[in-house]
């Protein structure tokens, strides 16, 4: 990246706020009607019941819980790693906190929203919420259902807290270029935010513990979605493993929807000066990292039923191995594994940025499979053979799914067209020359927080 | 209130500024705490940045997470006490699966008092007129001294303007 000034930075970073293009409508149009055909697929549930769906017994969940499953993988890829590499000081963070960050709270507003969906009857979702009743409906704290809900809320509230506190001081920022209803509006957004001392140590300060807090978070929010499967005695979902397989196959796929959400935005806000072809380098490594991790767990589970060769346990096996889910099951090893492996491993793709997308769309595409294979081969082959079924999705279904897949690219567009996508204040803290040495505290501190003295966050980006 | 200040393109010349106010700070008669800085970004590692760093958020934090937690566990088992339904002789209580509860609320007290804290310290939100210019979005740092005696103010405008400010500015929390 060239040197930028503080001006440069503004401009750029703020131009996606200040104007709207027609590229931008386009695409609001576009997501938003893809959007509209999902919520009308909802509508239809609701009013026709749940018959529309493809569900039977026994395969009672099946795409909605699949897509729930999903969505809350997807948003571990932002708060987590952003939190990681706070702490780790990682100046080339700087340009990727927000995308991520903003990736896990749509991702879990998506997700948490399939369980009602699911329900069947959405507009009693309040019964899983503790309040006094009459009937003595209280929620089963020792159902993991009920987990869900404190630990997705706890998720939910501390990432839209890590996301919206640093997002203050560039409130501030825009608060100081518009007009009129913009400016009201942002003068509120903003809290009155000035940039004193104390108020850069407390931002700073609590953003520290947040990260520190909100690491266990992330991770204890996977591990309870999987501890829906693993705490039911159902052929493959009662395993010990499923707790570290979730939450690793979580970040593997939050890793690579966060690079496709990286390379989109780049290209439509061009922000290629400030999304490197070194930060794509650099998450592509934690890829990498992450497919060798997948691919240890899913043999790891494999290895420990087959070698166990309990009867009702193999009879799933078999059916994701060369039965009828074998397809599926093989697609899934090539797209997050087969394929993405050398397009990662390769210094040669992964430097190029379309090299690392390509292996990202696999990989999600591929992470949604293993989330269908791990909930519908299990319930439609239980213990007992006589019961056994299968399971087709609807158009129903489909279109959810596909909606909420729109929906996200359609939350991401409005989020960037209101707040900068890219925290200005942190990118100018990259920017700026270290200090002078004024005393012997100064040189303590900034050789222990700042690093290296870049001046730019690309040049951080291939120091650290 | 009223603040003499000027405006710096780079941080060192604003440090020169605080460097000189507060060397000569008690000729005037006023000191350190009255010198107001103004940054559109943290500037770590700098003595003018140096103020009001200290804080007891960690510690509250900590108080949050136990508060959170322990109403957490009170009210899972206190449900649980109250409704209770047949186990098959399993505890009412259970240990492993209220500590999921405990757990989550602990995280979300600690979160909570963490933000709480931070707004009530940082004086967050407050729509009031305040000591601020727009130019400190466009990086400029603001170094200015509140309520300073009438009677130095041309000894301070020197100072502020000798650390490289192309000139002074005054703000009045009364003014419009």
């Amino acid at each position: 990246m060239n040197e930028k000034t503080i001006a440069q930075i503004n401009e750029d970073l703020l131009r996606p706020v200040l104007l709207t293009t027609r590229r931008f409508w386009i695409a609001v149009l576009l997501l938003g009607s893809v959007v509209a055909a999902g919520v009308g697929a909802f509508a239809y549930q609701v009013w026709y019941g749940i018959g529309v769906w493809g569900i039977n017994r026994p395969v009672f969940w099946a795409f909605d819980i699949t897509n729930f499953v999903f969505w809350i993988g997807i948003s571990h890829a932002g708060t987590l790693i952003s939190a990681i590499l706070r702490i780790a000081d990682a100046g080339w963070r700087r340009p990727v906190t927000r995308c991520a960050e903003v990736i896990t709270l749509f991702a879990l507003i998506i997700g948490g929203m399939f369980p009602i969906i699911h329900l069947g009857r959405p507009w009693l979702f309040f019964w899983m919420i503790p309040y006094p009743s009459e009937r003595q409906i209280w929620p089963q704290f020792r159902s993991p259902l009920a987990w869900d809900f404190f630990a997705i809320g706890t998720y939910l509230t501390g990432s839209f807290i890590f996301l919206a506190y640093p997002i203050i001081p560039d409130f501030a920022l825009v608060r100081d270029r518009v007009t009129g209803w913009r400016r009201k509006l942002y003068t509120v957004l903003a809290l009155g935010w000035r940039g004193t001392p104390k108020q850069w140590h407390r931002l700073e300060k609590a953003m520290h513990i947040m990260a520190i807090v909100i690491i266990p978070v992330a991770v204890s929010v996977h591990t309870i979605v999987s501890w829906d499967f693993a705490m039911a005695p159902v052929p493959m979902w009662h395993s010990t493993i499923f707790g570290p397989y979730f939450v690793a196959g979580a970040i593997f796929s939050g890793i690579a929807g966060l690079i496709i959400a990286m390379a989109f935005l780049r290209k439509v806000l061009r922000l290629e000066d400030y999304l490197l072809p070194v930060h794509f380098d650099n998450l592509g490594k934690l890829l990498l990292t992450m497919c060798l991790i997948w691919a240890y767990f899913i043999f790891s589970e494999r290895l420990t039923v087959w070698y166990g060769n309990e009867s009702a346990e193999m009879a799933v096996f078999w059916t994701t191995q060369r039965g009828p889910f074998a397809p599926l099951f093989w697609t899934m090893v090539f797209c997050n594994f087969i394929i993405p492996f050398p397009l990662l491993a390769i210094k040669k793709f992964r430097s190029s940025i379309t090299g690392v997308v390509m292996a990202s769309c696999t990989i999600v595409i591929g992470m949604w499979l293993e989330r269908f294979l791990i909930i519908v081969p299990s319930l439609s082959h239980k213990y007992l053979p006589y019961a056994y079924g299968s399971y087709r999705p609807t158009w129903v279904e489909v279109a959810i799914l596909v909606a909420s897949i729109a929906a996200m690219g359609l939350f991401y567009i409005l989020f960037s067209k209101f707040v900068p996508i890219i925290a200005i204040w942190e990118l100018k803290v990259g920017s700026h020359k270290p200090p002078v040495v004024h005393h012997q505290v100064s040189v303590v501190r900034v050789s222990s927080t700042a690093g290296a003295p870049a001046t730019d966050p690309g040049l951080l980006a291939t120091d650290h | 209130m009223r603040v003499l200040y000027a405006l710096y393109s780079d941080p060192d010349s604003a440090q020169q500024a605080f460097d000189s106010l507060r060397a000569n700070g008690a000729t005037p008669g006023f000191d350190e705490r009255q010198i107001a800085v103004v940054s559109s970004e943290p500037f770590d590692g700098f003595d003018f940045f140096r103020q009001d760093h200290k804080t007891i958020i960690p510690w509250i934090a900590a108080l949050g997470g136990l508060v959170g937690g322990v109403a957490g566990f009170w009210f899972a088992a206190y449900t649980q006490a109250v409704y209770p339904i047949p186990t098959g002789g399993m505890p009412i209580v259970p240990f492993y699966a209220d500590g999921i509860i405990t757990y989550e609320m602990t995280m979300l007290g600690a979160i909570l008092a963490t933000l709480i804290t931070v707004l009530i310290t940082a004086r967050l939100p407050n729509w009031k007129r305040k000591l601020y210019d727009p130019e400190v979005s466009d990086g400029k740092i603001l170094v200015g001294v509140i309520d300073a005696p009438e009677a130095y103010r041309a000894e301070l405008e020197k100072k502020l303007l000798g650390a490289g400010a192309s000139g002074v500015k005054e703000f009045s929390s009364k003014s419009g």
